[in-house]
């Protein structure tokens, strides 16, 4: 059995880039000290109107949007802190993959470690889907992280990269602390010939 | 048979890897854990729930910065949320044997303004933190970047972090850059030429004249924002500007040991011959006061250049994104930034906010007034800092020309702790981020150099410093 299932879903448009960590989940909201709750926060200075109302025409909050599981984003997506509660509010609102040209390196880092899963595709490609999902929200997309590829409702599937322990933790619920701890004895021979250098 | 040449990346990286099995990220030793309050609540549950200690609490030291307020340090004042981390991070340390530089302590401040100051960052160490600016002790030759909260679970347990190896790329700063030109206007010119994404996947190594004349403070400045470049880090190697800063600090090796590591750090420079994956060359010979005009730190121009036409920028989603800029910033295309008004200043952030920021700072402000109307705040980077400067009698400087002079913390730099903009309000900030609603919701951020902040505090709006000097 699969730790992740294929996701098919239709996609919620986001397609600017650099959109930065500041955006994804304002600082203000950092005050926690729970993983839980974030998808409230998601976006949260694009997504309410300033008196806490929501913007009905921020992409989150059209009616097509609800449901979605994934986010087709611009190049760069996730820029700036290192803030893990992006990846955590990502997840809170319902997302498992976001697509884009490209991530940051530390986010795409922390949206691994909680299953949600960075799909990379080529610039033409991505322009093609972005205008497919302008004229019709409602396509639905699988992505088959086994195959490592991304099922558009038409036209060819697309190949997408992810590094070989990043799938493994995937899909058989394997946990990068868990493989760590295996390590111990290794550590403690690191340790060993190592400790000349000072310690704090 | 000599061996490959090898760059100071490549080299720390080496020392460091613990394992490597196939199809699986390095695994990498941590020399230096940081922690603050924000971003490790979540990484100490986890400890709990598994049942885990904190392997090396004498690798590991904590302090709290990023919501801590910056005026009166009365508990009463603080946010009952902020309250709750602070009290959170005191009782993990307590519990978890972590060394603890609380509200209450002499030497905390801003992370990475504390940890170089202490001694702690040594030249060829591998530094991870919970912030992405953990960067900025790549000044020191070391290997040092940011990770998430699952990571400094990770590292807290076990001392390693799993890591795909990065690429290298050098910076050449080539040339002396002319006088009004600081480590801050180099680091920005540098991600206006390359753009936000250029350092995704590598390790800087800023390098050439520039660099090595820097002071230590100068060097921190730049590889503080080799993030905002998009890099994983930024190192400069190490030499006897760096030896000098560090030694006879706290947690500096002393005596014997002191010579031993002398020797070690002395080999970490890049060797002749090594090859970069990437390389760029900035002259700075012709650099001018540099500032941003947009929403991420690469749309910076030259302080008298106007502000650019999004149709000025071939790739169509560059032209959105600086359409999109401009109207959250409400700037005129062509127009000059000189001149425009300004609400706010503020001076701090791990990017500007040590002694010789404040002294640069000070001396320009002396003898002149901030502007009527306008709110200057000055926050040191720690309270060292903040006792050094007030030694010195800067403080009187700022407070006799209308500033606010502060306790240390992150302050307005990420508006976590009650400092930050009202909407609408411009500011010239001297720290490292002018995202949309980075210093408080709606506010609009003109990133900056000390002097072109005190400038600006000066005049009540944009303004070049080389006019005051």
């Amino acid at each position: 059995m699969t730790h992740f299932p294929d996701i098919v879903s239709h996609a919620v448009l986001l397609p600017e880039d650099d959109v930065d960590t500041d955006q994804i989940i304002p600082a203000r909201f950092l005050k926690v000290v729970d993983k839980r709750g974030l998808g409230e926060a998601l976006f949260a200075d694009w997504r309410y109107r300033r008196d806490g109302t929501p913007d009905p025409e921020f992409a989150l909050n059209r009616p097509q949007a609800q449901g979605a599981q994934i986010l087709l984003a611009g190049r760069n997506f996730g820029c700036g802190s290192s803030r893990e509660h992006a990846a955590w509010a990502l997840r809170g609102w319902g997302l498992r993959a976001v697509i884009a040209p490209s991530f940051a390196d530390i986010f795409r880092g922390n949206a691994l470690k909680n299953g949600l899963l960075p799909v990379q595709i080529q610039d033409e490609d991505h322009q093609r889907l972005v205008a497919l999902v302008q004229r019709e929200p409602a396509a639905r997309f699988t992505v088959d992280l086994t195959a490592q590829l991304l099922v558009p409702p038409a036209g060819d599937p697309l190949p997408f990269p992810i590094d070989p322990f990043s799938k493994r933790c995937l899909l058989e619920g394997m946990d990068p602390l868990t493989y760590l701890l295996s390590l111990e004895p290794r550590i403690q021979q690191y340790e060993a010939r190592h400790e000349h250098t000072q310690s704090a | 048979m000599s061996r490959a040449p090898r760059t100071l990346f490549e080299k720390v990286w080496q020392q460091h890897v613990v394992e490597q099995e196939p199809d699986s990220p390095a695994v990498l030793y941590v020399d230096l854990h940081l922690i603050h309050e924000v971003t490790s609540p979540q990484a100490f549950a986890g400890l709990r729930q598994r049942g885990l200690k904190v392997r090396r609490p004498d690798r590991t030291v904590a302090t709290m910065d990023h919501g801590t307020p910056t005026q009166a340090l009365d508990s009463e004042l603080m946010e009952v949320q902020v309250a709750r981390q602070i009290q959170q991070l005191e009782t993990n340390c307590r519990d978890f044997g972590v060394r603890l530089y609380d509200l209450a302590d002499e030497q905390r401040g801003i992370v990475h303004v504390m940890g170089p100051e202490l001694g702690l960052t040594h030249p060829g160490m591998t530094i991870v933190c919970g912030d992405s600016h953990t960067s900025t002790h790549g000044a020191f030759g070391a290997l040092a970047f940011g990770i998430g909260t699952s990571e400094v679970e990770g590292v807290l347990a076990t001392q390693c972090l799993l890591q795909r190896r990065p690429k290298t790329f050098e910076v050449r700063l080539a040339g002396r850059p002319p006088q009004g030109v600081t480590a801050k206007d180099l680091i920005l010119a540098f991600i206006a030429q390359v753009g936000v994404e250029a350092g995704r996947g590598y390790v800087i190594e800023y390098t050439g004249e520039a660099v090595q004349a820097l002071d230590m403070e100068g060097r921190m400045t730049v590889c503080n924002m080799s993030i905002e470049a998009g890099a994983r880090a930024g190192m400069i190697a190490p030499d006897d500007t760096t030896f000098q800063y560090l030694a006879g600090r706290e947690f500096a090796p002393q005596g014997a040991s002191w010579d031993a590591a002398l020797e070690r750090w002395r080999r970490l420079p890049s060797d002749p011959g090594s090859s970069y994956d990437k390389r760029v060359t900035l002259d700075v010979t012709r650099l001018e006061p540099m500032i941003t005009y947009g929403t991420n730190p690469g749309m910076a121009i030259p302080i008298s250049s106007p502000v650019p036409g999004p149709e000025t920028f071939a790739d169509p989603a560059q032209r959105a994104a600086v359409e999109k800029a401009l109207a959250y910033m409400d700037l005129q295309p062509g127009k000059p930034l000189l001149g425009h008004p300004v609400d706010v200043v503020f001076l701090g952030s791990c990017t500007n906010s040590r002694l010789s920021d404040l002294r640069q700072a000070a001396a320009l402000l002396s003898g002149r007034k901030v502007a009527p109307g306008v709110r200057m705040l000055v926050v040191p980077g720690s309270q060292v800092v903040k006792r050094q400067a007030e030694a010195e009698g800067l403080d009187r400087v700022f407070k006799a020309a209308g500033a606010e002079w502060r306790e240390s913390g992150c302050s307005m730099c990420i508006a976590m702790n009650g400092d930050q903009l009202q909407p609408g309000q411009y500011a010239v900030s001297t720290s490292n981020r002018n995202f949309e609603g980075r210093q408080g919701r709606g506010g609009r951020t003109f990133l900056a150099s000390p002097l072109t902040a005190v400038a600006a505090a000066v005049a009540g709006a944009v303004s070049d410093p080389r006019t005051l000097m």
